[in-house]
């Protein structure tokens, strides 16, 4: 069948229902390197505008990091561009190596597989070591691509309410017949900023039986003391069967992903997992930044401590201002303003005066529970931060929502 | 039909609402469309009642429109001789 006028009038009632549903996706042209403060052009065509990045996952700052950079520069060099292979023909060079190596040894695993990113991990592990025989439980929350991993493998499905160990529990007696039973979970949740509870989620691993896998994206680098990840800040490392886990956050923010873990998992995902056999390796400019990525984390936990400290700054800010922020420790820092629209109407506001920060509403996020989603980097400096405090105050003066209890916002607002 | 009725509205009112929720969910509460179950945890619901009542539901049939209330979930049922 051609692309004929009957099937473009139908992708356009497709595009036409996604903009009514008010989640059209636009892009923002960034005419700069990614930082704390970027040139941004929108609406496309429009003159440039400086603003202080407050939604990227450029937690440690390194994305455009000097000694990164010349890492990079340096592999270009010395390992050319591309491979133009899949790892196992001829896609696998010393510093692919070098990099599994030092994730295992930053991660506290047994042994690390590279792929080209995290969806690849999640989309690739568990097709790879589980059957029919065998049950998936993962938590509500986990992330979209853990999600769609999950649909790949023939494993029987099943959820829990969110960090709720008692409903765990409940699902991992339910499940005592299948063959293994894994407990599928993120570290830091992505979209509220809380942790897993990790150590009650070994506590019930070990309890009956069960493997645990930890997609550890918006950890790794600076959530636990030196920056491991969760799996330190609960006081599990050795004990998590699967990390999973990306360079294109915190370590670089490139692009990559791995999967961490026992050793046996690791040699299955080499042999059966699909995006590991069907895709091309990272490039060699990629890995060598990301192998000095891991060498400044592994000698300093410097900026680690900055990111604590700015993270400690902007929470307490945006409290004492009066919003209402979720609870937590990580550099994720969800303001909540329950209506989509009254989000919307902020990150507006707040673009005009220079901050960029970027509203979440349903289906990204549950009905009711929009928000405006911060994230801390330790590129930012407290100036920064103190701009963007005034103009979130700014703002939540000028809708009224300061000091206010969700259902005062919610009364006035609508959900 | 009244028991299975109340055995489901009682599973997705357990399994779903979180503490606090006090939504009101009645046989004919829209579950899907209206937020309070996603198709990701769907499938919960349809471990549950293939356990409960013996029966396998093959995924073509347990789609989201056919799960939407606990009334649409009663009509899926009767075709396995639940009722």
């Amino acid at each position: 069948m051609s692309f004929n006028d009957t099937v473009r009038e139908i992708y356009k009632k497709d595009l036409e229902a996604i903009r009514q549903g008010g989640i059209y996706k636009e892009e923002r042209i960034i005419c700069s390197p990614q930082s704390s403060e970027i040139e941004v052009e929108f609406p496309m065509g429009t003159d440039q505008k400086k603003v202080i990045n407050m939604c990227a996952n450029n937690y440690l700052g390194l994305s455009s990091h000097p000694e990164v950079i010349e890492a990079a520069r340096k592999g270009l060099d010395h390992r050319g561009y591309g491979m133009s292979s899949v790892r196992f023909i001829c896609g696998t060079q010393d510093i692919h190596k070098e990099l599994e190596s030092k994730l295992t040894k930053f991660l506290g695993t047994e042994d690390t597989i590279l792929f080209p990113s995290c969806m690849d991990a999640n989309a690739g592990v568990f097709e790879a070591v589980l059957t029919e025989a065998d049950v998936m439980i993962a938590d509500r929350l986990v992330h979209a691509s853990i999600v769609d991993g999950m649909r790949l493998c023939k494993a029987q499905t099943d959820n829990y309410k969110h960090s709720d160990m008692a409903h765990l529990e409940e699902k991992l007696q339910f499940h005592q017949k299948a063959r293994f039973r894994m407990i599928i979970t993120d570290g830091s949740f992505s979209m509220d900023g809380d942790l897993a509870k990790l150590d009650k989620i070994v506590e019930l691993a070990e309890k009956y039986n069960a493997m645990v896998f930890v997609d550890e994206s918006h950890a790794t680098g600076f959530i636990g003391k030196t920056g491991r990840g969760t799996h330190e800040h609960c006081n599990v490392v050795g004990k998590i069967d699967i990390i999973t886990t990306t360079l294109g956050k915190a370590l670089g923010g490139a692009s990559g992903g791995c999967v961490s873990g026992r050793k046996e998992i690791v040699e299955l995902c080499r042999q059966k997992a699909r995006p590991y056999l069907f895709s091309n390796t990272i490039p060699p400019v990629v890995v060598s930044g990301a192998n000095k990525v891991l060498d400044i984390i592994s000698r300093t936990t410097e900026r680690r401590d900055k990111l604590a400290r700015n993270t400690a700054f902007w929470r307490k800010g945006l409290t004492e201002a009066g919003f209402i922020i979720k609870e937590g420790e990580t550099p994720i820092v969800p303001v909540m303003l329950f209506n989509a629209k009254l989000s919307q109407d902020i990150a507006r506001m707040l673009y005009d005066d220079g901050i960029y920060a970027v509203g979440f509403f349903f289906p990204v996020v549950p009905k009711g529970q929009a928000r405006i989603r911060t994230q801390l980097s330790a590129a930012h400096e407290m100036h920064h931060l103190e701009k963007a405090l005034d103009a979130f105050i700014k703002a939540g003066k000028k809708f009224e929502i300061l000091h206010k209890t969700k259902q005062e916002i919610i009364d006035r607002y609508g959900m | 039909m009244s028991d299975v009725k109340q055995i489901v509205l009682d599973y997705v009112k357990k399994e779903y609402l979180e503490e606090g929720d006090d939504r009101e969910v009645t046989y004919s509460t829209p579950l899907i469309s209206g937020g309070i179950v996603d198709s990701f945890s769907m499938v919960s619901l349809k471990l549950f009642l293939e356990n409960k009542y013996n029966i396998k539901i093959p995924n073509d049939t347990a789609t989201p429109e056919a799960f939407d209330s606990v009334n649409n979930i009663v009509e899926v049922l009767k075709k396995f001789n639940v009722q």
